[in-house]
């Protein structure tokens, strides 16, 4: 057949009937497509990925998926009686602990997103080294069961607007959206901590640590009011400030804080678009690194 | 073109043995290096830390062949297996895939404890590449093949390691892909679930797909595979019918012995390792040829990095078509001797005695174990060695055929006149 490919072997059972797909295979270097058409093709390996790790999660616990949302409500009481106490923490006429909450849950995502994805590959090494499918999949799948603990802390939200008596407005179609939008932020991080992690472990001691740091350059338990106008600029480059203030203003409303998102927006996709482009770099080492 | 299922042209992968020794590196030694290597010229110098696992690496498979991959350790068996799965890229060369292209380099691929038998089927079914609604008609089939009955709803965790196996490779065995990449899984279980694996496997080379299975047992190579590739040091030795190549394999195989003291490389992250090997004869010298008058005494050095209660050594001689012919564990001798050894290094000795084994050249597999390791396989270094028998001290000597060499008692009574 190809005159370039050495000794051939002998046919035994021919039947040339079958035209599958061709896998080419060879060394490729530097930068490379993302793969999204690949990435759609194994949704379904994905969705298997989400379910597992539901599955494992909250096994052999006693309050099993309580546990999602005790740790946005364990925070809200604590920093209801701490911080909310000081004046101007919170935005006025809002119970500080609604807004606290609304802070939280989406914080909540954030942080345990990007713990799972950033860990993502690392604790897949087993099927990692043992079996070929789209590496991305892997922080993507971490994300995904979180949605589901955010959900259960939304429904706790419910009903905590209707113990306040706040009622949000229209702009609250705006939620879906904005959960993409922190979903995103984490994936891009993760993704980047997720690649650097499969050859140094130091990742693991960065992510809580970044996290809490993280977590404090964030209006998550006060307002971004509090922040100087002169430095909002600085402050939105921080995604996390755009997400935590679009979710409180969809859902407690006030004005709606446009420029800041936008910064907020422009920074997370950036961050997101280069963590794909590192990961597919540096994807083809994974194998024989991690 | 569409006759050909994989065609492998000029594939090479090298490795950094630095990389490979310790896959852990820091941050800081790399920002370090990166300083440091300003003030070095080291471009365009071959590097004295790089190994090529696999070089220049060429061939065409035919589609609905049965082929087999063989060779000694290290001999680059898994890499070609990894490239051609996509698990790892080749530093040179391409390789051309026709078909859908399934992989199967251990049993259980995916499978989480926690989860139970079902779960895990459904789970490791789409890791290695099957659609949903494909498990879900093979489900029952599956089950049945796995053969485990009631415990199919118990998390994987409470299964023995039978178990674990048959399920494992019941998944596996009902992959459907135009391409199947196999190695060497049908070494663990027992001995008739590995001829329902081979009587399964046969079923799916009948299919008109292909096969590439990496084996270090003959006998399975000789039956499954009409042909071979026998990868020595990295490179194809030869390539043809397997009725040609194993016979050169083993002859080869048969001349090889190497220096009789053999050093496996220290991995700081094992609990315990073996980090030596050698073979001594009854008067201690150390050497690969023995004598089957004598006792031939197999010593392995042991790194001892962590307690482990019910550590325990195993060994088995095999010929070089694979066949176990003297296994023994250090179980064998009670007290076991290596239950909970101190930290630090330990010399382990095992001793076949004079006139056990036939004449002949023999391969050594060892591991070690503990039910109270990390894992229950605390390492497996596999063919460590190999060592010859000759015999020079009896009437038939080395043409004495068979498996063992003991002298057997003859007498002759002159009954005639008894009785008369």
């Amino acid at each position: 057949m190809t005159a370039s490919s050495g000794p051939r072997l002998e046919a035994v059972d021919p039947r040339g009937e079958h035209h599958g797909p061709v896998v080419v295979i060879e060394a490729r270097h530097g930068w490379r497509e993302v793969g999204l058409t690949e990435l759609w093709s194994c949704r379904e390996l994905m969705f298997f990925f989400v379910w597992r790790d539901l599955k494992v999660r909250y096994r052999q616990t006693v309050f099993g998926a309580l546990w999602a949302v005790m740790q946005p409500v364990l925070l809200m009481l604590i920093f209801t009686v701490t911080v909310g106490r000081l004046p101007g923490v919170g935005p006025a006429g809002t119970p500080y602990a609604l807004f606290a909450y609304t802070g939280l849950v989406p914080w909540t995502l954030f942080a345990s997103s990007l713990a799972g994805a950033s860990n993502s590959l690392v604790s897949s090494e087993s099927i990692i080294t043992k079996v070929y499918f789209p590496r991305l999949l892997l922080p993507f799948a971490a994300v995904g069961s979180f949605l589901i603990d955010f959900a259960i802390s939304m429904a706790l939200l419910v009903l905590l607007m209707l113990y306040f008596g706040v009622a949000p407005s229209i702009a609250v179609v705006w939620i879906p959206l904005l959960t993409l939008f922190a979903l995103v932020t984490a994936l891009g991080i993760g993704t980047w901590l997720a690649a650097i992690n499969v050859r140094y472990r130091d990742v693991k001691y960065v992510v809580p640590f970044l996290t809490q740091s993280l977590m404090f350059l964030s209006p998550v338990i006060y307002a971004s009011t509090l922040i100087p106008s002169g430095w909002q600029w600085l402050y939105a480059l921080n995604p996390m400030t755009g997400v935590l203030d679009g979710f409180r203003w969809a859902l407690i409303g006030g004005e709606r804080p446009d420029e800041l998102i936008l910064v907020s927006v422009v920074a997370s996709v950036l961050v997101f678009l280069s963590a794909l482009l590192y990961f597919r770099r540096t994807e083809q080492t994974f194998a024989d690194v991690i | 073109m569409t006759d050909i299922a994989i065609t492998a042209t000029g594939l090479g992968k090298k490795y950094k043995i630095g990389v490979r020794r310790d896959p852990y590196g820091r941050l800081t030694e790399v920002l370090w290096s990166s300083m440091t290597s300003v003030f070095k010229r080291t471009k365009g110098k071959p590097r004295a830390d790089e190994f090529w696992a696999l070089r220049d690496v060429s061939f065409d498979v035919p589609r609905g062949s049965v082929v087999g991959v063989i060779g000694r350790n290290g001999a680059g068996k898994s890499t070609l297996l990894k490239i051609l799965s996509r698990i790892t890229e080749p530093t040179l060369g391409t390789a051309e895939l026709h078909g859908r292209v399934g992989s199967l380099l251990e049993v259980g691929t995916g499978f989480h404890q926690e989860l139970t038998g079902r779960e895990n089927v459904l789970l490791s079914g789409a890791i290695l590449g099957m659609k949903r609604v494909e498990i879900a008609r093979k489900f029952d089939e599956i089950v049945a093949f796995a053969d485990i009955g009631r415990f199919i709803d118990t998390p994987v965790k409470r299964y023995s390691s039978g178990m674990k196996v048959r399920l494992g490779f019941a998944v596996a065995a009902f992959l459907e892909p135009e391409i199947l990449l196999i190695d060497e899984v049908l070494a663990v279980g027992d001995l008739a679930f590995q001829e329902k694996c081979i009587g399964k496997m046969n079923d799916v080379a009948g299919h008109g797909r292909t096969l590439m299975f990496v084996s270090h047992n003959m006998g399975a190579i000789s039956s499954l595979c009409p042909t071979t590739i026998w990868l020595a040091e990295g490179k194809v030795r030869l390539i043809g019918k397997t009725t040609d190549v194993v016979p050169e394999f083993v002859r080869a195989a048969g001349l090889d012995l190497g220096a009789g003291d053999v050093i496996i490389d220290s991995d700081e992250h094992r609990e315990a390792q073996i980090s030596r090997v050698r073979f001594l004869s009854a008067s201690g010298e150390v050497t690969p040829v023995g004598e089957c008058s004598d006792s031939l005494t197999i010593e392995m050095r042991l790194d001892v990095r962590r307690r482990l209660r019910g550590l325990y050594a195993y060994l088995e001689i095999r010929l070089p078509t694979g066949t176990t012919v003297l296994m023994s564990d250090s179980l064998d001798t009670t007290p076991n001797p290596l239950d909970d050894l101190s930290l630090g290094q330990h010399v382990v000795t095992v001793t076949i005695p004079a006139r056990t084994l036939a004449p002949g050249k023999y391969d050594v597999w060892v591991s070690l174990a503990s039910i109270s390791g990390r894992e229950f396989n605390v390492h497996n270094p596999g063919v460590v060695g190999s060592f010859r028998l000759h015999d020079s001290r009896s009437d038939r000597g080395d043409a004495r055929p068979g498996f063992f060499s003991v002298l057997l008692d003859w007498r002759a009574t002159d009954v005639s006149a008894s009785g008369g």
